[in-house]
């Protein structure tokens, strides 16, 4: 028990969550789209744009050297968090999205080959998704999807014969953000990198609620948003092997990228500034490295411990409401319950639970493949976040149970 | 009654209620009233773009002029939305559907339906009833 986190203590430091809305407390169970930030990355961003701002790696002068330390600083903090060998290998971007594209952009340039097979699975967001298949589409390729079995886990069997199959990359989410999976990316790793495979791993969903051991898992990239870790928007992260990175070419050309520029050719700079054109979001990567510190001194235990409390006692309380379906039940699964209440539109009991205070996300979650996959319009979802009491939970199922009086 | 008439009327209808779940209680009973669209016209052709919900929307110019709704939704909030721009708009001339502004939507309190990033689709219902309202109207005329 000593490992739980005090709540009411960190809930303090929240300034979103002490609002109101419609009149009733806010109950934020929309973390799985972003979660609220901590008062430590608010203020970190406050006092980057007061005292320290200036455009890094470009002035001789003193304010410029402060960000710049600052900026390169926080890589290496990032770096350590995975547990990446070499800061460099921490690439930065606008968020999870970016880093995808970016990787599947220089990938496909790197191969220059007709008919490339990536494989993905089932429960890809659209992000982790659309980028490798225009990819493929353009080139006369085909997109491999491994299937889920009954209750939202990867149905192992399939996604390996589909290896057999010798995609040129395996790209796969470590959790799930609508089934709440917890994919098993380290053997699945393990069994693409035997055939020569590299893999990419999403870990959108994961790095705000489980340790992420880069050189553990062994994947060859790994990217993730900071917003949704409780840092800021306009930042996200990419982590990639060196020597993969190093084969690469860039992404974007422009400033800050470069290494030497004539009217005739270009020379581009070294690891990680190859792929980082143009002015970063400077002030963000900051704040992330705060975010993550505050992930940090939460703990990774007690933050685990709780959410799979919320998680279970959500699950425990919700499954009381008549002609409940629920949307991932895989063991170990990831805080995110999704469900629907048969006979109800999941948009209706969104919009009734948000009237009563309570902010959840219904639709397709962006995973309208899983969606049809499932055979259903959308869900409602709720996601929450260390933050999250159980009494929320009840309210939760409260509120439901409410709603969906109404609306039989 | 004109269109004036039943927005006043609906509005009187809803300051009967100061909680949001009772407005919305009483948006849900409204839909049930909806003059239904025919299972023949509930196809792609009469779905509205822009809705997490599906809402089918039918509209006929009958001899005396005048232009008739029905519609559909999946979701019964929607179809509350719908059956209340219905029973403004339907059975009216395609010139006083063109020229009705629908104030009733702010004067009940759904104006936040009304921003053009919510997608439950109301304003691409407006639109769509006023543009059924338009292309009747050239026919009209000519
Ligand atoms: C699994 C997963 N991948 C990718 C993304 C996209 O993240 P972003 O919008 O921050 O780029 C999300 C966000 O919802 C997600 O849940």
């Amino acid at each position: 028990m000593s490992t739980l986190p005090d709540v009411d203590a960190l809930r303090q430091s929240f300034p979103a969550l002490a609002q109101t809305v419609y009149g009733k407390p806010l109950i934020y169970l929309d973390n799985g789209a972003t979660t609220q930030k901590p008062l430590s990355v608010i203020n970190r961003l406050k006092q980057y744009y007061k005292a320290e701002n200036a455009n890094i790696h470009r002035g001789v002068h003193y304010l410029s050297q402060l960000s710049t330390d600052a900026f390169e600083k926080a890589r290496a903090s990032v770096a350590a968090h995975i547990n990446a060998r070499q800061k460099h290998e921490i690439i930065f971007t606008r968020g999870t999205t970016e880093a995808i594209n970016l990787i599947a952009h220089s990938f496909a340039q790197h191969l220059n080959k007709n008919a490339p097979k990536v494989l993905i699975t089932a429960m890809e967001h659209h992000s982790n998704l659309v980028p490798w298949q225009q990819w493929v589409l353009q080139n006369g390729g085909r997109l491999m999807v491994a299937g889920l079995k009954p209750d939202g886990s990867l149905n192992m069997e399939h996604f390996e014969a589909l290896l057999e199959e010798q995609p040129d990359i395996v790209a796969i989410t470590h959790v799930s953000n609508v089934l709440g999976t917890v994919n098993p990316v380290k053997a699945i790793t393990s069994i693409a990198h035997a055939r020569g495979i590299p893999v990419l791993v999403d870990g959108a969903q994961a790095i705000a609620h489980m340790p992420v051991d880069i050189q553990d898992i062994d994947c060859d990239f790994y990217v993730f948003s900071g917003h949704k870790a409780y840092g800021p928007m306009g930042v996200g992260v990419l982590y990639g092997k060196e020597v993969w990175l190093d084969r690469l070419p860039p992404y974007q050309f422009g400033g800050e990228m470069v290494d030497r520029v004539s009217f005739d050719t270009t020379t581009f700079n070294e690891l990680p500034f190859k792929f980082e054109a143009g002015t970063p979001n400077v002030g963000a990567v900051l704040a992330l490295e705060t975010a993550l510190s505050f992930i940090r001194k939460t703990g990774y235990e007690a933050i685990a411990a709780h959410e799979h409390n919320l998680t279970s006692y959500g699950h425990q309380l919700l499954s009381r409401v008549e002609d409940i379906e629920f949307y991932g039940t895989a063991p170990g699964k990831e805080a995110v319950i999704s469900f629907n209440i048969k006979g109800i539109h999941p948009y209706d009991l969104g919009t009734l639970l948000d009237k009563m205070g309570i902010a959840v996300r219904t639709g397709h979650h962006c995973a309208q493949p899983l969606m049809d996959h499932l055979g259903i319009p959308g869900t409602v979802r709720a996601s929450m976040a260390v933050y999250n009491t159980l009494n929320e939970m009840e309210r939760l199922a409260e509120a439901v149970n409410k709603a969906a009086m109404m609306l039989r | 009654m004109s269109a004036e008439q039943a927005q006043q009327q609906i509005i009187e209808e809803f300051s009967a209620y100061e909680d949001w779940l009772d407005k919305y209680n009483l948006l849900i009973e409204m839909g049930k009233d909806i003059p239904v669209i025919d299972p023949r016209h509930k196809t792609n052709n009469h779905l509205i773009n822009g809705c997490q919900s599906r809402v089918w929307l039918h509209a006929e110019l009958r001899d005396d002029g005048k232009v008739y709704f029905s519609a559909d939704s999946d979701a019964v909030i929607t179809r509350g939305m719908v059956s209340l721009l219905i029973r403004v708009l339907s059975g009216r001339t395609p010139d006083e559907i063109l020229n009705t502004n629908l104030h009733f939507i702010d004067a009940i309190g759904l104006t936040e339906h009304l921003s053009p990033t919510r997608s439950n689709g109301l304003v691409s219902m407006i639109k769509q009833m006023k543009l059924y309202a338009q292309v009747f109207q050239l026919k009209t005329k000519n």
